[in-house]
């Protein structure tokens, strides 16, 4: 399979705290990668890395095997990553984001906020584009309120129109960054379905979650995070059932304290 | 206390009391619109990434807001026109002061309004890939506006006020043109009093104007749909 994402060492730092350390990681078309680590190990900074929200400190990103920014070597003989704005607008237009707090654009009806990168960014006609507001809004099921404002909304439809925001920008992947971690426990399922049916229809993801269900039914590899370093990674069996190393064990341990039969509910 | 007041000799002084006026809301107008056309471009710059821009905001804004109004006319009046050599009306300099003088406000409302929006904002509009430019004029501004209406409200009936400023410089605007009549007719308190009963009966419903708005936009949460 064909490679989308590369990291290549990737390292960030904030003066002094380094909040990720040589990242090696490697996202294949189609496929979803799940991140599971705990609070502070540096997942949504990973994130953040990959669109530019945050600039890596070091290593590099390989988007759909080119390499973003340009390496020049400073006076110390270091290699050192320089990027420009507009490259990175470029970037971020092809890497689709999703925030756990949704940040909808409060001002623009659900359809709005899915047109307006294709119209701004891919220069597509107001036509054209509410053509693809509705494809995308189909895709996770909302349709139906394409002419609603986020306020009229509950935070699940608020997310999925999240989602269809990102996805009309047919990125070639997209991130979550804790999509769930904000709603009602109730509105997690139909966002988690949602999600779900992107990568079964071979959407490439990287999903931070903390939904390990989610993790385990749905992505192809799991990835646990621990102070800014990939602590172990392999399928969600061997990183979520048969964890080898001791500090993923104690995450799961804590995560799953408390166990219950599967409720006797016909599933959705 | 025995002075008889009387108000009839103002009828007939209407039409040049009605002039005034008029002059006093063309020095309104052209000093309130391009003081928010000022105040965006600077207010703006005190937001950008940029620190020699940031900085050439606040050098502006500092220094107009913290100079009485009436300095900045007399300045603009008597001073620039000796450093440049071409002497100025009245009307010139009054609409250039107090335009930049309500631009250094602005300016200020601008950036406050700004600033109020989440960072969730920037960053979403950031992640679809708007460059940011775009994420200002789609996304930020259009919420940040919304918050400012009361602000602005206050703005536009403050400079009504200052405009009378212009009376210093001769120009014809309302207090100006009272002033005239009451030296006249040896009437100054009627006249005076007049002029306030027109400044309150002209400025009386934009005020309830701006406290509509603010409740409109209180209840929207900051969001006015149409």
């Amino acid at each position: 399979m064909t490679e989308v994402l590369r990291l290549e060492n990737l390292a960030k730092s904030y003066g002094q705290a380094q909040v990720l350390k040589d990242i090696n990681l490697t996202v294949r078309k189609g496929e979803t990668v799940c991140v599971i680590g705990a609070s502070g190990s540096g997942k949504s900074t990973l994130l953040r890395c990959v669109n530019f929200l945050g600039y890596p400190t070091g290593g590099r990103i390989f988007l759909e095997g080119k390499l973003v920014g340009r390496e020049v070597i400073d006076r110390s003989g270091r290699t050192e990553m320089r990027y420009r704005e507009a490259e990175l607008c470029a970037v971020r237009a092809h890497v689709g984001m999703v925030f756990q707090q949704f940040n909808l654009f409060p001002h623009m009806t659900a359809e709005e906020n899915v047109m307006i990168g294709p119209v701004k960014i891919r220069g597509l006609s107001k036509a054209e584009a509410k053509a693809r507001a509705a494809e995308h809004l189909q895709r996770v099921g909302i349709l139906e309120k394409a002419g609603a404002y986020p306020g009229q909304l509950s935070g699940g439809q608020q997310q999925r129109v999240a989602i269809a925001r990102a996805l009309a920008m047919e990125p070639s992947i997209m991130l979550f960054d804790e999509a769930t971690s904000a709603l009602d426990p109730e509105l997690v399922g139909e966002v988690l379905l949602a999600m779900r049916k992107l990568a079964q229809e071979g959407t490439t993801m990287l999903v931070v979650t903390h939904e390990l269900g989610f993790a385990y039914n749905v992505a192809h590899r799991v990835i646990f995070l621990h102070e800014g370093t990939i602590h172990e990674e392999g399928t969600p069996e061997e990183v979520l059932v048969n964890p080898k190393k001791p500090r993923t064990q104690d995450f799961l341990r804590g995560v799953t304290t408390f166990r219950m039969p599967e409720p006797r509910i016909a599933p959705a | 206390m025995s002075y008889a007041w009387d108000f009839n000799f103002l009828w007939a002084l209407g039409p040049l009391l009605l002039g005034g006026l008029i002059n006093t809301g063309k020095l309104w107008a052209i000093a309130f619109s391009s003081g928010l056309a000022i105040g965006l471009a600077f207010g703006i710059m005190r937001t950008v990434p940029s620190r020699i821009l940031r900085g050439i905001g606040m050098v502006y804004v500092e220094a107009i807001r913290n100079t009485p109004g009436l300095i900045l006319l007399i300045w603009f009046y008597y001073a620039l026109p000796i450093l440049v050599g071409v002497q100025s009306s009245a009307w010139l300099a009054a609409c250039v002061a107090l335009s930049l003088y309500t631009g250094a406000y602005s300016a200020e409302i601008y950036r406050a309004g700004i600033a109020s929006v989440e960072a969730g904002q920037w960053e979403a509009a950031r992640a679809i890939g708007l460059s940011y430019a775009h994420q200002m004029r789609y996304i930020v501004l259009p919420q940040a506006v919304m918050r400012m209406i009361p602000a602005f409200g206050n703005r536009a009936i403050e400079l009504a006020k200052a405009t009378t400023l212009a009376s210093t410089l001769a120009f014809g605007e309302l207090l100006f043109t009272a002033k005239v009549i009451a030296e006249d007719q040896f009437r100054p308190l009627e006249t005076f009093t007049a002029v306030s009963v027109i400044f309150t009966a002209v400025l009386l419903p934009l005020s309830y104007a701006c406290i509509w708005l603010e409740r409109r936009v209180a209840r929207s949460g900051g969001i006015v749909r149409d």
